[in-house]
């Protein structure tokens, strides 16, 4: 069972260091939060997966608060990090943002 | 209506801090924080949270589709968008736009559940949303379309996500 933990975790590392390097890669703000932000979504999912059988593994009160500790953290992560995202992509969009090689922008095409 | 929501709010903290003492499984200290941050939550949060429809939540059915949706539907479209997302990051081959699409819901509930649905699937990034026809604007990073049908985009969240919230 402990391989599974640093299966897990290994998995979470790779998806989080594809997110850090789509940070670099990618061109503009709009494709950056894609990998940025949502490769390390699905990373910190693997991570905390990681955490909450380790606490289960662990057993008694310590390891059953650290589940599900792990698992709230995730619930709000799962909640806020798209809101954030979104407001993120929003914002840069009406401060006047506009999509790098878009091959089309369609709030711009229904402004006219 | 604020007294859901503190019971709501209750029910979380005592889920927070679950095994601290041996009232049950909590000590005495966190129970009696638990109900002062619980009125409190309930006094400020009460009025705001039911008025656009939220009250459907509360019927049981919808927390049990919801929590297959999470971990059927979402995860598995997270899971394949990512590996697609992971390979567009090591070949750098995009082509990003922003594309329309009217999936048709109607509640504010329904529309917030889509686009975070929607934005936690790597690809897809819910720009913005139009409050009063409900089009979405979505920004994606691989357009195939240029007029997208909602199953391009984002396959099968959109009957999810009526099916939950609406």
């Amino acid at each position: 069972m402990t391989v599974l933990v640093y299966v897990l975790l290994g998995v979470g590392v790779v998806f989080n260091a594809l997110g850090a390097i789509a940070l670099i890669r990618f061109p503009d703000v709009y494709t950056r939060i894609h990998g940025a932000t949502k490769c390390t979504t699905f990373g910190s999912v693997f991570s905390i997966a990681a955490v909450v059988v380790h606490g289960f593994l662990r057993g008694g009160p310590e390891g059953g608060t650290l589940a599900v500790h792990a698992l709230i953290a995730l619930v709000f992560l799962l909640l806020t990090n798209p809101t954030g995202s979104h407001a993120l992509a929003r914002g840069a969009y009406r401060s006047g943002v506009k999509p790098f090689r878009a091959v089309i922008d369609q709030i711009e095409r229904d402004k006219r | 209506m604020w007294t859901t929501t503190a019971a709501l709010a209750l029910a979380l903290y005592l889920l927070l801090v679950m095994w601290s003492g041996d009232i049950v499984l909590w000590a005495l200290d966190e129970l009696i924080v638990g109900a002062v941050l619980a009125a409190a939550v309930g006094g400020v949060a009460g009025a705001l949270l039911w008025e656009r429809g939220g009250w459907r939540m509360l019927q049981p059915h919808r927390w049990f589709l919801l929590i297959a949706y999470v971990v059927g539907p979402l995860f598995f479209a997270m899971a394949r968008a990512n590996l697609d997302v992971a390979w567009r990051v090591i070949t750098g081959r995009i082509r990003p736009g922003i594309v329309r699409f009217d999936p048709a819901l109607r509640t504010e509930l329904g529309r917030t559940l889509l686009a975070n649905s929607i934005t936690l699937t790597p690809g897809t990034l819910t720009v913005d949303v139009n409050d009063n026809t409900g089009v979405f604007y979505v920004h994606w990073i691989n357009v195939t379309n240029e007029k997208p049908s909602p199953e391009e985009v984002c396959g099968e969240l959109p009957v999810w996500a009526r099916r939950i919230a609406e």
